[in-house]
């Protein structure tokens, strides 16, 4: 393959970013908005041509003789070189994973891309203040995300993973005269910073003792044989380090555990993971196309394809992948509670999105190659690519419906039904694909899930089939308190609320589409960990699909006798139940936790007397300093009398005196 | 009678002392002035007289002696021009009175 095309993937979103950052002010708001969309559109279609190549075009580069899927590497440059044996190289690495991202990055992106155009503006077609910066911003998140996922190796993964946390950041803080926006970009990016240290002791330990970066080099299952083609041996060779029983243990884990833990660690900052997920409700203060963006679709789930993309080494040692099933179990549940108490519509979304993410993780975490083939690896990155879809049209039917209500609070919004139908049929098609009713996407990709959990035990299928319920009952929760509940008010002096523009409708309905078939995709076919193709289809397990959608449905019908029409029954629940509800409505308090843990302890126990410490001690000593010549120079500037004469006879009797002495001592 | 050494140190020596008493007692600068030149001069003989006498096959005293004339002059020039300005400004040069720079 060519480089043009993905070299081009890379520089038109780059391009657009300087370009509407460094002009945008000197263009009109609609061209800077026609101009941003079209470039995501051309890079849209080059990432669509990519993955049909790699996918469907079966060059003996992509594909070997036997129909498995090879890792390609397109081009390779040195960029930094600091000597012989450490190069950090920036490339393009196709393999199934990457060139499945490339897709829902660019289709995700590109919805947003042109749903901004609608959203960004008020109800009389003034765009908003900064227009253009967002554009630009997107663009640059755009290319920091295409550029993570087709690293060709660790360190450009790292490169670009602080890329992306910083155009979050940006894109967070987009509202920046809004404090509690500010504060929201702030805590995501410490949070999501601290989390990254891990990762980077991770990258340092695993290429300290593997000697290389590159992925292909440490994971490789299947490799082309041409230009770049790596030595199949190194991968050999790396399980030969590892298996050495020199190699030290710390604290009873092996150096392999800890590099891929704490590699892990950096997933669980980008993907919200139980204990570093606080950052992710906050970041909803960002505008909403962002959040489906960034936020729901492709930078949260970076994490879950930073695992998938080092699975193998993850299977060499397997302690990780129980931490990263723990770690997933307990976050989709603690998420999927307090997603049922929420009343902020972003916020339930958020929650879910974590709660989806730790699906994936789970999946991951229990994906074995004994157990159908590592089914859950496939199934992990099947629900990515559904969630990104379905999510994504969640919350851009969220945007649509504040842009319409003017309110977050799902207590302001009820009985919308009527006036934005489109919304609502799309919204329905999110919360069912999301909740695993056949036929829509979710269905089958959390069945893959469950199935692979079924695989690894029965603990966490039972565990992760309640979650699934729970899900589907919060979700519908979420969709009968707004679409039904009661008649909608409209509040004095407001419009009524409809449907929006066409450049927030279209993408509504083609992720609705998307959503509604993207679970026929052959997706085993396409992606499996050591691309070898896999009919999952062969191995559909009937039983966990029909309890999986029994629970849904029930769940549903618990949700739908709750909240469909107004009625005391969720008032009751509530009291019955107070403690959890309070706890779950306060998301168990981590923030609070947080707070104690930053302030009291750290702030207080730490930070303050260093504080005191250089302004009294560091400082103090200089002061001294200064204090003492000071005093010292106005004590002896009597001496300066200004009388050449006396000068003179101070000198004359020096200079007789030390003659003196002088004299004795040669005497 | 045979002329030693001493004949000529001796002379300058009291040459010096004078400068330097001159320099210490007198107040007037141009005063002041002439008795920096007699302590330059009482060195500018020693170093004839110990080259002559110490290393007569040299020349590097005498040599000396004339530059240190030829900047002796131009630095009285120098001393003699801030004096008048000194004169013109403050109506007086005698260093007594001219302490505002001191501190």
């Amino acid at each position: 393959m060519e480089a043009t095309i993905p070299v081009l993937i890379l520089a038109i979103p780059l391009f657009m970013f300087l370009f509407l950052g460094l002009l945008g002010k000197f263009m009109s708001h609609k061209m800077a908005g026609i101009l941003g969309t079209a470039g995501m559109g051309v890079t849209l279609l080059l990432a669509y041509f990519t993955a049909y190549v790699y996918f469907f075009s079966g060059t003996p580069e992509f594909v070997d003789a036997a129909g498995n899927r090879l890792q390609f590497v397109v081009f390779n440059v040195d960029w930094l070189q600091f000597y012989e044996n450490l190069v950090i190289r920036l490339g393009f690495l196709l393999d199934p994973i990457s060139a499945m991202m490339l897709v829902v990055i660019t289709t995700i992106s590109f919805m947003v891309h042109l749903y901004s155009n609608g959203y960004m503006r008020d109800h009389h077609g003034v765009y908003e203040h900064g227009f253009q910066r967002i554009y630009a911003f997107l663009a640059l998140f755009s290319f920091s995300m295409l550029g993570l996922v087709v690293a060709t190796n660790i360190f450009q993964m790292y490169i670009f993973w602080e890329l992306v946390g910083a155009s979050s950041y940006l894109l967070i803080g987009f509202y920046y005269v809004k404090p509690s926006a500010v504060s929201a970009s702030k805590k995501a990016f410490i949070v999501t910073r601290f989390a990254d240290l891990g990762f980077l002791i991770g990258i340092l330990i695993l290429s300290y003792y593997t000697g290389t970066f590159s992925f292909t080099d440490l994971t490789s299952v299947n490799v082309a044989t041409d230009t770049f083609a790596v030595n199949l041996g190194t991968a050999d060779h790396i399980k030969n380090i590892f298996a050495n029983s020199a190699v030290p243990v710390f604290m009873g884990g092996s150096v392999l555990t800890w590099a891929l833990v704490l590699i892990f660690m950096g997933g669980m900052g980008k993907s919200a993971m139980l204990p570093l997920h606080i950052w992710l409700p906050d970041a909803m203060e960002g505008p909403t196309p962002v959040s489906a963006l960034i936020h729901a679709a492709t930078m949260v789930v970076a994490g879950v394809y930073l695992v998938a993309r080092l699975f193998p080494l993850y299977l060499m040692e397997t302690t990780a992948l129980e931490i990263i099933t723990v770690v997933g179990a307990v976050t989709a549940l603690y998420a999927a509670m307090v997603a049922c108490t929420q009343l902020d519509i972003k916020r339930v979304l958020a929650f879910s999105t974590i709660s989806q993410i730790a699906f994936m993780m789970v999946s991951l975490g229990v994906a074995r190659p004994e157990f159908h083939e590592g089914l859950g690896y496939m199934a992990s990155m099947f629900h990515l690519f559904t969630h990104a879809m379905f999510k994504a049209l969640l919350f851009l039917c969220a945007g649509a419906i504040i842009h319409a209500v003017g309110s977050n609070d799902y207590t302001s919004m009820h009985g919308l039904r009527k006036h934005m139908p489109v919304t609502h049929i799309t919204f329905l098609i999110g919360c069912l694909a999301i909740a695993g009713i056949i036929p829509f996407s979710g269905f089958f990709s959390k069945d893959e899930i469950l199935s692979s959990c079924l695989g690894h035990g029965w603990v966490p299928y039972v565990w992760m089939s309640f979650v699934a319920g729970l899900t589907a009952f919060y979700m519908f929760r979420l969709y009968f308190l707004i679409f039904w509940w009661k008649e909608h008010k409209v509040p004095q002096g407001h419009h009524q609320p409809h449907d929006q523009a066409w450049p927030m409708t279209v993408p509504l309905v083609i992720l609705a589409a998307i959503t509604c078939v993207a679970g026929f995709i052959p997706f085993g076919k396409l992606v499996s960990w050591d691309g070898v193709s896999y009919d999952f289809m062969a191995h559909f397990d009937w039983s966990v699909a029909s309890v999986s959608l029994l629970v849904a449905v029930v769940a549903i019908l618990i949700a739908m006798k709750m909240y469909m029409k107004e009625n005391p029954l969720p008032e009751k629940m509530r009291n019955a139940l107070p403690a959890l509800w309070t706890w779950c409505y306060h998301r168990f308090y981590w923030d609070e936790l947080y707070m104690f843990i930053t302030h009291k302890i750290i702030f207080n126990g730490i930070c303050r007397p260093i504080a005191w410490f250089d302004r009294h001690i560091i400082d103090g000593t200089m002061d001294g300093f200064a204090y003492v010549t000071n005093k010292a120079s106005y004590a002896i500037r009597g001496l300066q009398s200004g009388k050449i004469q006396m000068y003179v006879w101070v000198y004359l009797i020096g200079v007789l005196l030390l003659g003196l002495v002088t004299a004795i001592c040669l005497l | 009678m045979d002329i030693t050494i001493l004949y000529y140190l001796v002379p300058s020596l009291i040459m010096f002392c004078c400068g330097v008493y001159g320099f210490i007692t007198r107040r007037n600068m141009i005063a002041m002035l002439i008795s920096l030149e007699l302590m330059l001069n009482a060195v500018d003989i020693n170093f004839v007289v110990f080259n002559r006498f110490l290393y007569p096959e040299n020349m590097e005293g005498m040599f000396f002696t004339l530059f240190a004339i030829a900047i002796a002059a131009a630095e009285t020039a120098l001393a003699i021009a801030i004096i008048i300005n000194v004169f013109r400004s403050a109506k007086n040069i005698s260093v007594s009175d001219l302490s505002k720079m001191k501190h």
